[in-house]
Protein backbone atom coordinates (compact mmCIF):
# COMPACT_ATOMS: atom_id res chain seq x y z
CA UNK A 1 0.00 0.00 0.00
CA UNK A 2 2.61 2.50 1.01
CA UNK A 3 4.63 1.67 -2.03
CA UNK A 4 1.68 2.40 -4.28
CA UNK A 5 0.84 5.65 -2.56
CA UNK A 6 4.44 6.77 -2.83
CA UNK A 7 4.46 6.01 -6.49
CA UNK A 8 1.21 7.92 -7.02
CA UNK A 9 2.36 11.01 -5.20
CA UNK A 10 5.64 10.86 -7.11
CA UNK A 11 3.69 10.80 -10.36
CA UNK A 12 1.57 13.78 -9.44
CA UNK A 13 4.64 15.79 -8.45
CA UNK A 14 6.34 15.05 -11.75
CA UNK A 15 3.04 15.87 -13.46
CA UNK A 16 3.07 19.26 -11.79
CA UNK A 17 6.64 19.97 -12.84
CA UNK A 18 5.85 18.86 -16.37
CA UNK A 19 2.82 21.12 -16.48
CA UNK A 20 4.62 24.18 -15.15
CA UNK A 21 7.52 23.72 -17.56
CA UNK A 22 5.23 23.21 -20.56
CA UNK A 23 3.03 26.19 -19.72
CA UNK A 24 6.15 28.28 -19.11
CA UNK A 25 7.62 27.33 -22.47
CA UNK A 26 4.38 28.22 -24.24
CA UNK A 27 4.06 31.48 -22.32
CA UNK A 28 7.59 32.39 -23.34
CA UNK A 29 6.41 32.76 -26.93
CA UNK A 30 3.75 35.27 -25.96
CA UNK A 31 6.05 37.14 -23.61
CA UNK A 32 8.71 37.35 -26.30
CA UNK A 33 6.22 38.64 -28.82
CA UNK A 34 4.77 41.26 -26.47
CA UNK A 35 8.26 42.27 -25.30
CA UNK A 36 9.48 42.77 -28.84
CA UNK A 37 6.48 44.87 -29.73
CA UNK A 38 6.79 46.94 -26.56
CA UNK A 39 10.50 47.53 -27.04
CA UNK A 40 9.99 48.62 -30.63
CA UNK A 41 7.25 51.05 -29.64
CA UNK A 42 9.17 52.54 -26.71
CA UNK A 43 12.35 53.02 -28.70
CA UNK A 44 10.60 54.55 -31.65
CA UNK A 45 8.84 56.97 -29.26
CA UNK A 46 10.83 60.11 -30.16
CA UNK A 47 10.29 59.49 -33.86
CA UNK A 48 6.58 58.75 -33.42
CA UNK A 49 6.14 61.92 -31.38
CA UNK A 50 8.01 64.08 -33.85
CA UNK A 51 6.65 62.80 -37.17
CA UNK A 52 3.30 61.25 -36.19
CA UNK A 53 1.36 59.47 -38.90
CA UNK A 54 3.21 61.57 -41.47
CA UNK A 55 6.16 59.20 -41.01
CA UNK A 56 4.35 56.62 -43.10
CA UNK A 57 3.60 59.04 -45.95
CA UNK A 58 6.85 60.94 -46.24
CA UNK A 59 9.64 60.11 -48.65
CA UNK A 60 12.24 62.36 -47.07
CA UNK A 61 15.17 60.60 -45.42
CA UNK A 62 17.72 63.16 -44.38
CA UNK A 63 20.04 62.40 -41.46
CA UNK A 64 21.53 65.91 -41.61
CA UNK A 65 18.27 67.79 -41.13
CA UNK A 66 16.83 64.85 -39.19
CA UNK A 67 13.75 64.59 -41.40
CA UNK A 68 12.68 60.96 -41.73
CA UNK A 69 9.82 59.17 -43.52
CA UNK A 70 9.15 55.52 -44.24
CA UNK A 71 7.37 55.74 -47.60
CA UNK A 72 10.32 54.95 -49.87
CA UNK A 73 11.25 51.95 -47.71
CA UNK A 74 7.68 50.64 -47.56
CA UNK A 75 7.37 51.17 -51.31
CA UNK A 76 10.62 49.33 -51.99
CA UNK A 77 9.67 46.47 -49.71
CA UNK A 78 6.30 46.04 -51.39
CA UNK A 79 7.54 46.41 -54.96
CA UNK A 80 10.46 44.01 -54.59
CA UNK A 81 8.16 41.52 -52.85
CA UNK A 82 5.48 41.78 -55.52
CA UNK A 83 8.05 41.24 -58.29
CA UNK A 84 9.39 38.25 -56.39
CA UNK A 85 5.95 36.70 -55.96
CA UNK A 86 4.92 37.31 -59.57
CA UNK A 87 7.96 35.33 -60.67
CA UNK A 88 8.21 32.74 -57.90
CA UNK A 89 4.59 31.60 -57.48
CA UNK A 90 3.85 30.39 -61.02
CA UNK A 91 7.33 28.88 -61.33
CA UNK A 92 7.00 27.04 -58.02
CA UNK A 93 3.57 25.78 -59.00
CA UNK A 94 4.91 24.38 -62.26
CA UNK A 95 7.97 22.81 -60.64
CA UNK A 96 5.88 21.21 -57.88
CA UNK A 97 3.35 19.86 -60.37
CA UNK A 98 6.12 18.52 -62.56
CA UNK A 99 7.78 16.78 -59.62
CA UNK A 100 4.59 15.15 -58.37
CA UNK A 101 2.49 14.56 -61.48
CA UNK A 102 4.84 14.17 -64.41
CA UNK A 103 8.41 13.34 -63.50
CA UNK A 104 9.51 9.73 -63.05
CA UNK A 105 11.13 9.05 -59.65
CA UNK A 106 14.58 9.00 -61.28
CA UNK A 107 14.15 12.70 -62.02
CA UNK A 108 11.85 13.94 -59.27
CA UNK A 109 14.09 12.65 -56.47
CA UNK A 110 17.32 14.42 -57.41
CA UNK A 111 15.47 17.59 -58.39
CA UNK A 112 13.62 17.46 -55.06
CA UNK A 113 16.91 17.22 -53.16
CA UNK A 114 18.36 20.07 -55.20
CA UNK A 115 15.42 22.26 -54.25
CA UNK A 116 15.88 21.47 -50.58
CA UNK A 117 19.58 22.28 -50.90
CA UNK A 118 18.76 25.55 -52.61
CA UNK A 119 16.59 26.47 -49.65
CA UNK A 120 19.60 25.99 -47.40
CA UNK A 121 21.90 28.40 -49.29
CA UNK A 122 22.64 31.36 -46.97
CA UNK A 123 21.12 34.60 -48.21
CA UNK A 124 24.49 36.37 -48.21
CA UNK A 125 25.55 34.01 -51.00
CA UNK A 126 22.55 35.06 -53.06
CA UNK A 127 23.47 38.68 -52.35
CA UNK A 128 27.06 38.30 -53.48
CA UNK A 129 26.09 36.34 -56.54
CA UNK A 130 23.43 38.95 -57.26
CA UNK A 131 25.87 41.84 -57.03
CA UNK A 132 28.87 40.35 -58.81
CA UNK A 133 27.29 38.07 -61.39
CA UNK A 134 23.60 38.72 -61.83
CA UNK A 135 23.54 42.54 -61.69
CA UNK A 136 26.13 42.94 -64.48
CA UNK A 137 24.20 40.39 -66.53
CA UNK A 138 21.00 42.41 -65.97
CA UNK A 139 22.77 45.62 -66.97
CA UNK A 140 24.34 44.18 -70.10
CA UNK A 141 21.55 41.99 -71.43
CA UNK A 142 18.19 41.90 -69.67
CA UNK A 143 17.58 45.56 -68.95
CA UNK A 144 18.61 46.83 -72.43
CA UNK A 145 16.37 44.19 -74.00
CA UNK A 146 13.42 45.17 -71.79
CA UNK A 147 14.06 48.82 -72.52
CA UNK A 148 14.12 48.24 -76.27
CA UNK A 149 10.90 46.24 -76.31
CA UNK A 150 8.82 47.62 -73.42
CA UNK A 151 10.63 50.93 -72.89
CA UNK A 152 7.45 52.90 -73.66
CA UNK A 153 6.19 51.81 -70.23
CA UNK A 154 7.54 53.93 -67.38
CA UNK A 155 8.25 50.66 -65.58
CA UNK A 156 11.08 49.83 -67.95
CA UNK A 157 12.46 53.31 -68.49
CA UNK A 158 15.72 54.68 -67.16
CA UNK A 159 19.40 53.79 -67.22
CA UNK A 160 20.20 50.04 -67.03
CA UNK A 161 22.41 50.02 -63.96
CA UNK A 162 22.05 46.39 -63.09
CA UNK A 163 21.20 46.89 -59.44
CA UNK A 164 17.75 48.18 -58.45
CA UNK A 165 14.18 47.09 -57.81
CA UNK A 166 13.87 44.58 -60.64
CA UNK A 167 17.15 42.85 -59.84
CA UNK A 168 16.35 42.55 -56.15
CA UNK A 169 12.86 41.28 -57.00
CA UNK A 170 14.35 38.55 -59.17
CA UNK A 171 16.95 37.60 -56.55
CA UNK A 172 14.19 37.46 -53.95
CA UNK A 173 12.17 35.25 -56.28
CA UNK A 174 15.07 32.81 -56.53
CA UNK A 175 15.39 32.79 -52.77
CA UNK A 176 11.75 32.09 -51.94
CA UNK A 177 11.23 29.71 -54.85
CA UNK A 178 12.62 26.62 -53.08
CA UNK A 179 10.45 27.22 -50.01
CA UNK A 180 7.25 27.69 -51.97
CA UNK A 181 8.07 24.75 -54.24
CA UNK A 182 8.83 22.40 -51.36
CA UNK A 183 5.56 23.17 -49.58
CA UNK A 184 3.52 23.00 -52.78
CA UNK A 185 5.09 19.66 -53.64
CA UNK A 186 4.07 18.30 -50.23
CA UNK A 187 0.55 19.62 -50.75
CA UNK A 188 0.24 17.88 -54.12
CA UNK A 189 1.60 14.67 -52.64
CA UNK A 190 -1.17 14.71 -50.06
CA UNK A 191 -3.97 14.77 -52.63
CA UNK A 192 -5.39 11.23 -52.35
CA UNK A 193 -4.58 9.10 -55.41
CA UNK A 194 -8.18 7.86 -55.53
CA UNK A 195 -9.46 11.40 -56.14
CA UNK A 196 -7.11 11.74 -59.09
CA UNK A 197 -8.15 8.28 -60.28
CA UNK A 198 -11.77 9.36 -60.12
CA UNK A 199 -10.95 12.35 -62.27
CA UNK A 200 -8.99 10.30 -64.80
CA UNK A 201 -11.82 7.79 -64.65
CA UNK A 202 -14.20 10.48 -65.92
CA UNK A 203 -12.05 10.79 -69.04
CA UNK A 204 -9.92 13.76 -67.98
CA UNK A 205 -6.51 14.44 -69.44
CA UNK A 206 -3.57 14.98 -67.08
CA UNK A 207 -3.90 18.72 -67.58
CA UNK A 208 -7.60 18.64 -66.69
CA UNK A 209 -7.00 16.52 -63.61
CA UNK A 210 -4.32 18.93 -62.46
CA UNK A 211 -6.18 22.12 -63.18
CA UNK A 212 -9.68 21.13 -62.09
CA UNK A 213 -9.03 18.70 -59.27
CA UNK A 214 -5.49 18.53 -57.88
CA UNK A 215 -4.94 22.29 -57.63
CA UNK A 216 -8.42 22.90 -56.24
CA UNK A 217 -8.07 20.08 -53.75
CA UNK A 218 -4.89 21.55 -52.34
CA UNK A 219 -5.83 25.19 -52.79
CA UNK A 220 -5.69 26.27 -49.16
CA UNK A 221 -2.37 24.47 -48.76
CA UNK A 222 -1.06 26.23 -51.85
CA UNK A 223 -2.14 29.57 -50.43
CA UNK A 224 -0.27 28.72 -47.26
CA UNK A 225 2.85 28.05 -49.34
CA UNK A 226 2.48 31.40 -51.09
CA UNK A 227 2.17 33.28 -47.82
CA UNK A 228 5.15 31.45 -46.38
CA UNK A 229 7.17 32.73 -49.32
CA UNK A 230 5.66 36.18 -48.99
CA UNK A 231 6.59 36.38 -45.33
CA UNK A 232 10.18 35.51 -46.16
CA UNK A 233 10.38 37.92 -49.07
CA UNK A 234 9.09 40.87 -47.05
CA UNK A 235 11.73 40.52 -44.36
CA UNK A 236 14.67 39.27 -46.44
CA UNK A 237 17.64 41.47 -45.67
CA UNK A 238 21.11 40.53 -46.82
CA UNK A 239 20.54 39.66 -50.47
CA UNK A 240 18.33 42.67 -51.01
CA UNK A 241 20.79 45.03 -49.35
CA UNK A 242 23.43 43.93 -51.85
CA UNK A 243 21.44 44.57 -55.00
CA UNK A 244 18.67 47.09 -54.34
CA UNK A 245 20.89 50.18 -54.58
CA UNK A 246 20.05 51.76 -51.22
CA UNK A 247 18.53 54.96 -52.40
CA UNK A 248 15.62 56.70 -50.62
CA UNK A 249 13.63 57.42 -53.74
CA UNK A 250 10.25 56.41 -55.03
CA UNK A 251 10.53 55.86 -58.74
CA UNK A 252 8.14 54.50 -61.30
CA UNK A 253 11.01 52.69 -62.99
CA UNK A 254 11.89 49.17 -61.92
CA UNK A 255 15.47 49.84 -63.03
CA UNK A 256 15.89 52.57 -60.42
CA UNK A 257 17.75 51.99 -57.20
CA UNK A 258 15.58 51.92 -54.10
CA UNK A 259 15.58 50.54 -50.59
CA UNK A 260 13.54 48.16 -48.51
CA UNK A 261 12.88 48.43 -44.80
CA UNK A 262 15.18 45.54 -44.03
CA UNK A 263 17.99 46.79 -46.28
CA UNK A 264 17.84 50.26 -44.75
CA UNK A 265 18.03 48.85 -41.24
CA UNK A 266 21.00 46.69 -42.15
CA UNK A 267 22.80 49.52 -43.89
CA UNK A 268 22.22 52.43 -41.58
CA UNK A 269 22.14 51.16 -38.03
CA UNK A 270 25.90 51.49 -37.65
CA UNK A 271 25.83 55.08 -38.92
CA UNK A 272 22.92 56.22 -36.78
CA UNK A 273 24.64 58.27 -34.09
CA UNK A 274 21.86 60.79 -33.46
CA UNK A 275 18.98 59.65 -31.20
CA UNK A 276 16.33 60.80 -33.69
CA UNK A 277 18.01 58.89 -36.54
CA UNK A 278 18.15 55.75 -34.40
CA UNK A 279 14.57 56.16 -33.25
CA UNK A 280 13.38 56.51 -36.83
CA UNK A 281 15.16 53.32 -37.79
CA UNK A 282 13.49 51.52 -34.89
CA UNK A 283 10.13 52.84 -36.04
CA UNK A 284 10.93 51.50 -39.49
CA UNK A 285 11.47 48.13 -37.84
CA UNK A 286 8.11 48.51 -36.09
CA UNK A 287 6.47 49.16 -39.46
CA UNK A 288 8.01 45.96 -40.86
CA UNK A 289 6.88 44.01 -37.81
CA UNK A 290 3.29 45.25 -38.19
CA UNK A 291 3.33 44.61 -41.95
CA UNK A 292 4.42 41.02 -41.43
CA UNK A 293 1.78 40.57 -38.75
CA UNK A 294 -0.96 41.93 -41.02
CA UNK A 295 0.12 39.64 -43.85
CA UNK A 296 -0.03 36.63 -41.54
CA UNK A 297 -3.48 37.57 -40.26
CA UNK A 298 -4.80 38.15 -43.79
CA UNK A 299 -3.32 34.82 -44.84
CA UNK A 300 -5.00 32.95 -42.00
CA UNK A 301 -8.38 34.54 -42.69
CA UNK A 302 -8.18 33.86 -46.41
CA UNK A 303 -7.04 30.27 -45.99
CA UNK A 304 -9.83 29.61 -43.51
CA UNK A 305 -12.43 31.05 -45.88
CA UNK A 306 -11.15 28.99 -48.80
CA UNK A 307 -11.12 25.81 -46.74
CA UNK A 308 -14.68 26.45 -45.62
CA UNK A 309 -15.85 27.10 -49.17
CA UNK A 310 -14.33 23.85 -50.42
CA UNK A 311 -15.93 21.97 -47.53
CA UNK A 312 -12.87 19.77 -47.22
CA UNK A 313 -9.58 19.10 -48.94
CA UNK A 314 -6.20 20.05 -47.58
CA UNK B 1 -27.80 -15.45 -71.24
CA UNK B 2 -28.12 -11.86 -72.42
CA UNK B 3 -25.86 -10.45 -75.14
CA UNK B 4 -22.30 -10.02 -73.91
CA UNK B 5 -21.04 -6.52 -73.31
CA UNK B 6 -17.54 -7.20 -72.00
CA UNK B 7 -15.64 -10.30 -72.88
CA UNK B 8 -12.32 -10.93 -71.18
CA UNK B 9 -9.95 -13.48 -72.66
CA UNK B 10 -6.73 -14.67 -71.05
CA UNK B 11 -6.35 -11.55 -68.91
CA UNK B 12 -3.10 -11.42 -66.96
CA UNK B 13 -1.88 -8.67 -64.68
CA UNK B 14 1.42 -7.74 -63.13
CA UNK B 15 2.44 -5.36 -60.35
CA UNK B 16 6.08 -5.03 -61.34
CA UNK B 17 7.38 -8.61 -61.35
CA UNK B 18 4.52 -10.01 -59.31
CA UNK B 19 1.72 -11.64 -61.27
CA UNK B 20 -1.73 -11.23 -59.70
CA UNK B 21 -4.15 -12.31 -62.46
CA UNK B 22 -3.73 -15.58 -64.28
CA UNK B 23 -5.59 -15.94 -67.56
CA UNK B 24 -9.04 -14.68 -66.57
CA UNK B 25 -11.88 -15.46 -68.98
CA UNK B 26 -15.12 -13.70 -68.09
CA UNK B 27 -18.25 -12.60 -69.96
CA UNK B 28 -20.24 -9.67 -68.57
CA UNK B 29 -23.81 -9.57 -69.80
CA UNK B 30 -25.30 -6.41 -71.21
CA UNK B 31 -27.72 -4.58 -68.93
CA UNK B 32 -27.16 -6.99 -66.06
CA UNK B 33 -25.38 -6.74 -62.72
CA UNK B 34 -22.37 -9.00 -62.41
CA UNK B 35 -20.84 -9.36 -58.96
CA UNK B 36 -17.22 -10.26 -58.40
CA UNK B 37 -16.55 -11.86 -55.05
CA UNK B 38 -13.57 -13.47 -53.37
CA UNK B 39 -11.22 -13.07 -50.43
CA UNK B 40 -8.99 -10.00 -49.99
CA UNK B 41 -6.09 -9.91 -52.41
CA UNK B 42 -7.67 -12.32 -54.90
CA UNK B 43 -7.41 -9.77 -57.70
CA UNK B 44 -11.08 -8.83 -58.06
CA UNK B 45 -10.49 -5.05 -57.92
CA UNK B 46 -7.46 -5.40 -60.14
CA UNK B 47 -9.62 -7.23 -62.67
CA UNK B 48 -12.19 -4.48 -63.11
CA UNK B 49 -9.53 -1.77 -63.06
CA UNK B 50 -8.45 -3.14 -66.43
CA UNK B 51 -11.85 -2.40 -68.02
CA UNK B 52 -11.26 1.36 -68.08
CA UNK B 53 -7.46 1.07 -68.15
CA UNK B 54 -7.19 3.18 -65.00
CA UNK B 55 -4.29 0.99 -63.84
CA UNK B 56 -2.14 2.66 -66.49
CA UNK B 57 -1.70 5.68 -64.22
CA UNK B 58 0.89 3.58 -62.42
CA UNK B 59 4.07 2.86 -64.26
CA UNK B 60 4.76 -0.59 -62.87
CA UNK B 61 1.33 -2.08 -63.61
CA UNK B 62 0.88 -4.12 -66.79
CA UNK B 63 -2.04 -6.07 -68.23
CA UNK B 64 -1.94 -8.77 -70.89
CA UNK B 65 -4.58 -10.69 -72.83
CA UNK B 66 -7.73 -9.18 -74.26
CA UNK B 67 -10.72 -7.22 -72.99
CA UNK B 68 -13.36 -6.93 -75.70
CA UNK B 69 -16.06 -4.32 -75.21
CA UNK B 70 -18.68 -4.68 -77.94
CA UNK B 71 -16.17 -6.92 -79.68
CA UNK B 72 -13.33 -4.38 -79.74
CA UNK B 73 -10.16 -5.04 -77.75
CA UNK B 74 -9.76 -2.00 -75.53
CA UNK B 75 -6.26 -3.05 -74.50
CA UNK B 76 -5.04 -2.50 -78.05
CA UNK B 77 -2.77 0.45 -78.83
CA UNK B 78 -4.60 3.44 -80.20
CA UNK B 79 -7.67 2.99 -78.01
CA UNK B 80 -9.08 6.44 -77.18
CA UNK B 81 -8.83 6.43 -73.37
CA UNK B 82 -10.92 9.54 -72.92
CA UNK B 83 -13.84 8.07 -74.86
CA UNK B 84 -13.31 4.67 -73.20
CA UNK B 85 -13.61 6.25 -69.77
CA UNK B 86 -16.74 8.11 -70.78
CA UNK B 87 -18.28 4.80 -71.86
CA UNK B 88 -16.99 2.92 -68.81
CA UNK B 89 -17.60 4.85 -65.60
CA UNK B 90 -16.07 3.97 -62.25
CA UNK B 91 -17.22 4.26 -58.64
CA UNK B 92 -14.65 3.79 -55.89
CA UNK B 93 -14.63 2.36 -52.40
CA UNK B 94 -14.39 5.77 -50.78
CA UNK B 95 -16.63 8.51 -52.15
CA UNK B 96 -14.53 10.84 -54.28
CA UNK B 97 -16.38 14.13 -54.64
CA UNK B 98 -14.22 16.79 -56.26
CA UNK B 99 -13.52 20.03 -54.36
CA UNK B 100 -16.31 21.96 -56.03
CA UNK B 101 -20.05 22.47 -55.71
CA UNK B 102 -22.61 19.68 -56.01
CA UNK B 103 -23.67 21.09 -59.37
CA UNK B 104 -20.11 21.35 -60.70
CA UNK B 105 -19.36 17.81 -59.58
CA UNK B 106 -22.15 16.46 -61.77
CA UNK B 107 -21.36 18.86 -64.60
CA UNK B 108 -17.68 17.90 -64.46
CA UNK B 109 -17.78 15.19 -67.11
CA UNK B 110 -20.52 16.86 -69.14
CA UNK B 111 -18.31 19.91 -69.64
CA UNK B 112 -15.47 17.74 -70.87
CA UNK B 113 -17.36 15.47 -73.22
CA UNK B 114 -20.22 17.56 -74.59
CA UNK B 115 -20.86 21.05 -75.85
CA UNK B 116 -24.04 22.03 -74.07
CA UNK B 117 -25.93 25.26 -73.60
CA UNK B 118 -26.49 26.44 -70.06
CA UNK B 119 -30.08 25.19 -69.92
CA UNK B 120 -29.23 21.84 -71.50
CA UNK B 121 -26.47 21.48 -68.91
CA UNK B 122 -28.92 22.22 -66.10
CA UNK B 123 -31.34 19.64 -67.43
CA UNK B 124 -28.66 16.98 -67.75
CA UNK B 125 -27.38 17.65 -64.22
CA UNK B 126 -30.91 17.42 -62.84
CA UNK B 127 -31.59 14.23 -64.79
CA UNK B 128 -28.39 12.59 -63.52
CA UNK B 129 -29.13 13.57 -59.91
CA UNK B 130 -32.65 12.18 -60.27
CA UNK B 131 -31.33 8.90 -61.68
CA UNK B 132 -28.95 8.71 -58.73
CA UNK B 133 -31.88 9.31 -56.34
CA UNK B 134 -30.18 12.37 -54.92
CA UNK B 135 -32.13 15.20 -56.54
CA UNK B 136 -34.75 15.62 -53.81
CA UNK B 137 -32.07 15.90 -51.14
CA UNK B 138 -29.81 18.40 -52.88
CA UNK B 139 -32.02 20.37 -55.26
CA UNK B 140 -31.96 23.40 -52.96
CA UNK B 141 -28.25 23.22 -52.24
CA UNK B 142 -26.64 22.69 -55.60
CA UNK B 143 -24.09 25.37 -54.82
CA UNK B 144 -22.92 23.73 -51.62
CA UNK B 145 -19.53 22.03 -51.69
CA UNK B 146 -19.84 18.36 -52.69
CA UNK B 147 -17.57 17.42 -49.82
CA UNK B 148 -20.06 18.82 -47.31
CA UNK B 149 -22.61 16.09 -48.08
CA UNK B 150 -22.90 12.96 -45.94
CA UNK B 151 -20.91 9.88 -46.92
CA UNK B 152 -23.84 8.11 -48.55
CA UNK B 153 -24.88 11.27 -50.39
CA UNK B 154 -21.31 11.76 -51.57
CA UNK B 155 -21.31 8.26 -53.04
CA UNK B 156 -24.60 8.90 -54.85
CA UNK B 157 -23.13 12.20 -56.06
CA UNK B 158 -20.24 10.23 -57.57
CA UNK B 159 -22.74 7.89 -59.20
CA UNK B 160 -24.63 10.88 -60.61
CA UNK B 161 -21.36 12.29 -61.90
CA UNK B 162 -20.55 9.01 -63.60
CA UNK B 163 -23.96 8.47 -65.22
CA UNK B 164 -24.27 12.11 -66.35
CA UNK B 165 -22.00 11.37 -69.31
CA UNK B 166 -24.23 8.48 -70.40
CA UNK B 167 -21.83 5.59 -69.91
CA UNK B 168 -22.61 2.07 -71.10
CA UNK B 169 -20.79 0.30 -68.29
CA UNK B 170 -20.46 1.14 -64.59
CA UNK B 171 -17.58 -0.38 -62.63
CA UNK B 172 -18.11 -0.36 -58.89
CA UNK B 173 -15.22 -1.20 -56.62
CA UNK B 174 -16.76 -2.03 -53.23
CA UNK B 175 -19.00 1.04 -53.45
CA UNK B 176 -20.68 0.55 -50.08
CA UNK B 177 -17.83 -0.62 -47.87
CA UNK B 178 -17.19 2.87 -46.48
CA UNK B 179 -20.79 3.90 -45.77
CA UNK B 180 -23.47 3.02 -43.24
CA UNK B 181 -26.16 0.30 -43.68
CA UNK B 182 -29.04 2.67 -44.48
CA UNK B 183 -27.02 4.45 -47.15
CA UNK B 184 -25.89 1.07 -48.41
CA UNK B 185 -29.49 -0.03 -48.88
CA UNK B 186 -30.22 3.09 -50.93
CA UNK B 187 -27.26 2.43 -53.20
CA UNK B 188 -28.31 -1.18 -53.64
CA UNK B 189 -31.78 0.01 -54.71
CA UNK B 190 -30.08 2.35 -57.11
CA UNK B 191 -28.05 -0.46 -58.64
CA UNK B 192 -31.24 -2.51 -59.04
CA UNK B 193 -32.79 0.40 -60.90
CA UNK B 194 -29.84 0.46 -63.31
CA UNK B 195 -30.65 -3.01 -64.65
CA UNK B 196 -31.45 -2.94 -68.34
CA UNK B 197 -29.96 0.49 -68.69
CA UNK B 198 -26.34 0.08 -67.71
CA UNK B 199 -24.05 -2.90 -67.60
CA UNK B 200 -22.79 -3.08 -64.02
CA UNK B 201 -19.72 -4.92 -62.74
CA UNK B 202 -19.51 -4.69 -58.96
CA UNK B 203 -16.72 -5.90 -56.72
CA UNK B 204 -17.97 -6.65 -53.26
CA UNK B 205 -16.78 -8.11 -49.99
CA UNK B 206 -20.31 -8.54 -48.87
CA UNK B 207 -21.77 -11.85 -50.07
CA UNK B 208 -25.32 -10.94 -49.05
CA UNK B 209 -24.99 -7.87 -51.22
CA UNK B 210 -23.86 -9.96 -54.19
CA UNK B 211 -26.75 -12.37 -53.60
CA UNK B 212 -29.29 -9.53 -53.29
CA UNK B 213 -28.45 -7.39 -56.29
CA UNK B 214 -26.53 -9.36 -58.90
CA UNK B 215 -27.68 -11.53 -61.79
CA UNK B 216 -24.34 -13.25 -62.28
CA UNK B 217 -21.50 -13.88 -59.89
CA UNK B 218 -17.84 -14.64 -60.47
CA UNK B 219 -15.82 -16.13 -57.66
CA UNK B 220 -12.15 -15.18 -57.72
CA UNK B 221 -9.41 -16.95 -55.83
CA UNK B 222 -5.70 -16.21 -56.02
CA UNK B 223 -5.99 -14.39 -59.31
CA UNK B 224 -8.03 -17.05 -61.06
CA UNK B 225 -11.75 -17.30 -61.73
CA UNK B 226 -12.82 -20.42 -59.86
CA UNK B 227 -16.45 -20.30 -60.86
CA UNK B 228 -18.74 -18.07 -62.85
CA UNK B 229 -22.46 -18.62 -63.13
CA UNK B 230 -25.85 -17.16 -62.37
CA UNK B 231 -25.96 -15.72 -58.87
CA UNK B 232 -28.68 -18.15 -57.92
CA UNK B 233 -26.57 -21.14 -58.87
CA UNK B 234 -23.43 -19.84 -57.18
CA UNK B 235 -25.22 -19.27 -53.89
CA UNK B 236 -27.42 -22.36 -53.85
CA UNK B 237 -25.65 -25.07 -55.76
CA UNK B 238 -22.08 -24.21 -56.74
CA UNK B 239 -20.08 -26.67 -58.81
CA UNK B 240 -16.79 -26.10 -57.07
CA UNK B 241 -15.95 -27.12 -53.52
CA UNK B 242 -13.88 -23.95 -53.13
CA UNK B 243 -16.86 -21.72 -54.00
CA UNK B 244 -19.04 -23.50 -51.50
CA UNK B 245 -16.40 -23.16 -48.78
CA UNK B 246 -16.13 -19.44 -49.44
CA UNK B 247 -19.84 -18.62 -49.54
CA UNK B 248 -20.50 -20.66 -46.43
CA UNK B 249 -17.81 -18.71 -44.64
CA UNK B 250 -15.31 -21.52 -44.19
CA UNK B 251 -12.46 -19.25 -45.28
CA UNK B 252 -11.78 -15.74 -46.61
Amino acid sequence: MTAIRKKNSGTSRSDLVYRVVAVGAAALVLILMAGLMLELIVNSGPSILKFGVGFLGSTSWNPVTEEFGALSSIFGTLVSTVIAMIIAVPLSLLIALFLVELAPPAISRPVGYAIELLAAVPSIIFGMWGLFVFAPFMADHVQPALKNTLGFLPLFDGPPMGIGMLTSGIILALMVLPFITAVMRDVFRMVPPVVKEASYGMGSTTWEVTRKVTVKYGFSGLLGAVFLGLGRAVGETMAVTFVIGNNHNVSSSLFAAGNSIASTLANEFTEASEPMYLSSLVELGLVLFVMTLLIQIAAQLWIRRVAKKAGGGL
Amino acid sequence: MNPIKISTRGLTFFYGEQQVLFGNDLDIAQGKVTAIIGPSGCGKSTHIRVYNRIYELYRDQKAGGQVLIDGVNILADGEDLIELRRRVGMIFQKPTPFPMTVYDNVAYGLKMHYKLSRSEMRDRVEEALKQAALWDEVKDELSRPGMALSGGQQQRLCIARAIAVEPEVLLMDEPTSAIDPVATARIEELIESFKGRYTVAIVTHNMQQAARISDYTAFFFEGKIVEFSSTEKIFTNPNEKKTEDYITGRFG
